[in-house]
């Protein structure tokens, strides 16, 4: 059928950059159909720039193959690609009117110049800036800027048109504006967008389809009210909307424990499994204390206008509440939920994971400090010998230089200090998610990423360093 | 402009140009620094090893002379410059937009004239029509303040615009006297420009040729004047010293880029590990 | 007494009448006047009738012309590779390129002038030549820095643009890096074109028995003509002021930003 057939496909797409061996996008994968509005939705260097990049033909993909109709384009430059971009500081040539401008990529076709005229008067007309035309790109507005460029890019008919955050540098008012616009002219024009932005609230708005990614990677591929009702991962529903977000487990058939209580669900998962439950602000009650599934103490009511804003401690756990109701803080409140309003994903194994080498001692070694553990320990009937070197267990002499050691610790195990040379390893912080009763935080090292479980709040971007006790570590001898 | 598509061909050809042009860029003052290290007298066979060039070049009084009357005449003019140039600065930006103008405009004038003309303009007003002496050095030394004083200007002018004009005003809110607020939080904003100034300055007199041609004694030489006369002459030993000159002004040079660089390179390290 | 900022500017512009507007003003009056300082124009009509100054003023701009379109085609394609090089090194090469500026200009040029003798032996045998290689030697840098400056400064997302447009490689060149290094052009244009029609000490050190515009005030100098001096440089700042309009006068952008 001839409109859900795929106008782009991207497969596997991986992108790492050769000058500092950056991975930017980690295989990638999407299908786009005709007329489509996708949105790419992330925090800044989650990879989604980069995708748009590739698609456009700036950037061209490490591995993976992108489709344009089911032909590949990996190797067609951009001026080869019928896809067009609307760039994040509109990039209007400084040294052209407005509809030199629009003409550009008319005039690369050898386009008449008499059907140039016309179509230039017709996008200008599409764009609200009719006799524009003689004007230089210094006396426009940010938002009359950002027309042009859209004109520039549709005057084309792109079958693709890419829109990199276009709306990220107007005002508030203009962008809520911008956003209906875009969004008709999409509905008018038929043709497939793909849209880049950090703004979830956008992204809700004018998608078909969001994509939301993190770190280089997909986290989940769905509709406006998929993402936002049934978040496929801690990151996502911290990301989308606001959410109170737990670790828990799950205790019985369609019960889960968090919060310091025991819920009903409608998602089903085997007793025993981890769980992270998301909760969004608006679906808690309150309830007189005996009433409530947990009960807690009210810590802060903010007033938004709309409702209030409550937070309950509750033991160790943080609820975020909008009720329009108001409450007092220090009041005993209970608090319940509807099973249909928690959403229960499968909690993502947070164990810590990374390699460590034999050095010429025969000791330990990671990030270039020594790991205070003996390796006839961790090697099943080995023995040290007086030369220093180790037997395995069938007496033969283990080579550092072909064995390594996977080192295990779970992310309760690791301490966060401010002290660089306190710790194994340094980084900063890149992530961090409010879970309840602590915060999961991704560690970013020059080695790997880790995850580190810490009750106190650190802010994004400190540089810390992260103190991993041996007692704690699991170790297993691999091959290298 | 980060990580576009695929390499053009010719890369190689792009560098085999830029090598090219570095070679015709360099290898003049490298093949002669070779020969400075000799005791050949002309470009061609290489005799012995000898550092006696640089003996002469140390020891025999007019180089040396000239060499010192360089540097002091650079530093001092420079100095001065400095001073007035920032200060002049400070003043027209404070100043009335019409008076700050036309200061602008005149500061102009040495910048786009030829030395030759600002040489033989001061010559002509100072020697000819003043009657002050070439021998009391002022007509040199003004000449080469003329030289790099708008630069200086020049270089002050837009750290100041830069600069957030209401804290100059703060601090006379907090109680500080003008004078005091100028001194204590206007010019500290502005030292970097000050001091590009003041090395600016100091690179364009020790550039000079045609200023000191005009202004200066018949018996004071700069390194330029004194090495265009000696390639008319035909003093071998001077020459050949001069190869020497011209190699351990190359070193110095560039030890002091390399210097900056690294300096320039540290600081850019520490901003980004920040930005991390 | 009361302090004020404005006072400040005082000294320096007292400073600039003297030495820079006083001077310039003697200069028309030389130039009108004869040695008994009396009102003539004979300086004026002196040179253009004189095939001997005319001459040396068309050969000036000719050699001016073909030094400065020798360091234009040298030093874009230069500016053009670095500037747009994503090489970490490339402010290193950079300033390998801009470096010999601070190298004495008389000593630089000494250097080249031995190299040249051995390659065609008597220098004053090909004079042109020799003045546009020994110009060139000394300017060029200067037409480097400005063109990488702006080069490197040119958004890249306008060249992506004319890409995302379908323009080829060349003709986004052609129609979007080329007009907007404009002003990195004329900046350097104006770097080379003066000095290489005053900078006779150059031709003087390279042996060069010809005579460009800058010469005639040395001979006017050395022969004690104050008059005849005068009214060259006057004539000169008159192309000087021309030229800087044409140009739109960012020389000192260029000059100035040799410190980086």
């Amino acid at each position: 059928m001839e409109t859900t057939e795929n106008i782009i496909e991207l497969r596997h797409i991986t992108k790492v950059f050769e000058d500092d061996g950056f991975t930017a996008v980690k295989d990638f994968n999407l299908e786009v159909k005709r007329g489509e509005f996708v949105t790419f939705l992330g925090p800044s260097g989650c990879g989604k720039t980069t995708t748009l990049r590739m698609i456009a033909g700036f950037d061209v993909p490490t591995s993976g193959d992108i489709l344009l109709n089911g032909k590949s384009i990996i190797g067609l430059p951009p001026y080869k690609r019928p896809i067009n971009t609307v760039f994040q500081r509109y990039a209007l040539f400084p040294h052209m009117n407005i509809y030199n401008n629009i003409a550009f990529g008319l005039r690369q076709k050898k386009t008449p110049e008499a059907e140039i005229a016309r179509k230039v008067r017709k996008v200008l007309d599409l764009v609200d800036l009719e006799g524009f035309e003689a004007r230089s790109v210094s006396t426009l507005s940010g938002g009359q800027q950002q027309r042009i460029a859209i004109a520039r890019a549709l005057v084309n008919e792109p079958e693709i048109l890419l829109l990199d955050e276009p709306l990220g540098a107007l005002d508030l008012k203009m962008r809520k504006e911008m956003q209906l616009e875009l969004k008709a002219m999409h509905d008018k024009l038929g043709i497939t967008f793909i849209y880049v932005t950090h703004d979830q609230e956008e992204a809700l708005t004018m998608s078909d389809k969001i994509v939301v990614m993190n770190e280089g990677k997909t986290q989940q591929i769905g509709t406006p009210e998929d993402i936002y009702n049934e978040p496929a991962t801690a990151f996502v529903a911290d990301f989308i909307g606001e959410s109170n977000i737990f670790g828990g487990v799950m205790t019985g058939k369609l019960l889960a424990r968090f919060c310091g209580g025991e819920f009903q669900c409608v998602d089903d998962f085997p007793e025993g499994t981890h769980i992270t439950a998301v909760v969004r602000p608006e679906d808690v009650e309150l309830t007189a204390p005996r009433l409530g599934t947990i009960r807690g103490v009210v810590d802060s009511v903010i007033f938004k206008g709309m409702h209030y804003e409550i937070t309950v401690l509750s033991g160790k756990n943080e609820m975020v509440i909008q009720s329009v109701n108001s409450a007092r803080p220090g009041d005993l409140v209970g608090m319940r939920v509807d099973p249909e309003n928690i959403h229960i994903i499968r909690a993502e194994d947070h164990t810590n994971t990374f390699y460590a080498d034999i050095n010429a001692a025969h000791r330990l070694e990671y990030n270039g400090h020594k790991l205070e553990t003996s390796l006839t320990r961790i090697i099943k009937g080995s023995k040290r010998m007086e030369d220093g070197s180790i037997l395995d267990g069938n007496g033969e002499i283990i080579d550092p230089s072909r064995m390594r050691v996977l080192v295990s610790i779970g992310p309760e195990d690791i301490e966060m200090t401010d002290e660089q040379d306190a710790g194994l390893i340094q980084g900063t912080i890149s992530n961090l998610i409010y879970l309840g009763d602590h915060y999961m935080y991704v560690i970013h090292t020059d080695l790997e990423d880790f995850v580190v479980y810490d009750e106190d709040l650190w802010n994004m971007d400190d540089r810390v360093s992260l103190i991993m006790p041996v007692e704690k570590m699991s170790f297993a001898l691999r091959k290298k | 402009m980060n990580k576009t598509v695929s390499r053009t061909p010719g890369r190689t050809w792009r560098i085999v140009f830029l090598i090219a042009l570095l070679a015709f860029l360099y290898l003049p003052i490298l093949i002669l620094a070779v020969y400075s290290f000799t005791t050949s007298t002309q470009i061609g066979a290489i005799r012995g090893f000898s550092l006696q060039n640089y003996v002469t070049l140390f020891t025999m009084p007019d180089l040396r002379n000239m060499i010192l009357g360089t540097i002091v005449l650079a530093f001092g003019s420079a100095l001065i410059a400095t001073v007035l140039g920032t200060l002049g600065a400070i003043g027209s930006f404070y100043s009335k937009s019409r008076f700050s103008g036309a200061m602008n405009a005149i500061n102009q004038i040495p910048v786009v004239n030829a030395d030759v003309v600002t040489g033989f303009s001061l010559c002509i007003l100072l020697v000819v029509v003043l009657h002050i002496s070439k021998d009391t050095y002022f007509p040199l030394v003004a000449g080469h303040v003329t030289l790099c004083a708008p630069f200086v200007y020049l270089s002050v002018m837009p750290r100041i615009k830069q600069m957030d004009p209401s804290i100059y005003e703060a601090a006379l809110d907090l109680g500080a006297t003008p004078f005091r607020a100028l001194t204590k939080i206007v010019i500290p904003q502005i030292v970097p420009g000050i001091l590009s100034g003041f090395a600016l300055a100091i690179t364009l007199s020790l550039d000079d040729y045609f200023i000191a041609t005009y202004t200066k004694p018949a018996t004071f030489d700069t390194i330029s004047t004194y090495v265009v006369n000696a390639t008319k002459g035909a003093q071998t030993t001077i020459k050949t010293a001069l190869w020497a000159l011209s190699t351990v002004i190359f070193l110095i040079v560039v030890l002091v880029v390399l210097g900056m660089n690294i300096r320039a390179m540290r600081a850019e390290k520490a901003v980004k590990r920040e930005h991390i | 007494m009361h302090f004020s900022r404005k006072s400040l500017g005082i000294p320096y512009a007292v400073f600039l009448l003297v030495f820079v507007v006083l001077p310039l003003l003697v200069l028309v009056f030389y130039a009108f006047t004869n040695g008994q300082g009396q009102f003539t124009i004979s300086n004026f009509t002196g040179f253009f009738t004189d095939p001997n100054t005319l001459g040396t003023l068309f050969y000036s701009l000719l050699l001016a012309a073909v030094t400065t379109a020798v360091c234009l085609t040298l030093a874009y394609p230069t500016a053009y590779i670095l500037g747009t090089s994503k090489l970490k090194s490339r402010s290193v090469i950079v300033m390998l390129f801009v470096l010999p500026m601070w190298i004495n200009f008389s000593l630089r040029i000494t250097a080249l002038k031995e190299i040249l003798t051995i390659l065609e032996g008597n220098l004053a045998m090909y004079p042109f030549l020799n003045a546009v290689i020994g110009m060139t030697y000394d300017f060029l840098p200067f037409m480097i820095l400005p063109l990488y400056t702006t080069i490197s400064r040119l958004d890249g997302a306008l060249t992506e643009a004319a890409m995302d447009l379908g323009a080829d490689r060349t003709r986004t060149f052609l129609e979007v890096v080329l007009p907007l290094s404009l002003p990195g052009i004329l900046s350097g244009v104006s770097m080379v074109f003066l000095p290489a029609m005053t900078n006779y000490v150059v031709l003087d050190m390279l042996y060069n028995s010809t005579y460009i515009m800058g010469s005639l005030i040395g001979s006017y100098f050395s022969a004690y003509d104050w008059h005849g001096g005068s009214m060259i440089s006057l004539i000169l700042l008159a192309l000087i002021c021309i030229f800087t309009l044409l140009t739109g006068g960012s020389e000192e952008t260029a000059r100035g930003g040799a410190l980086l």
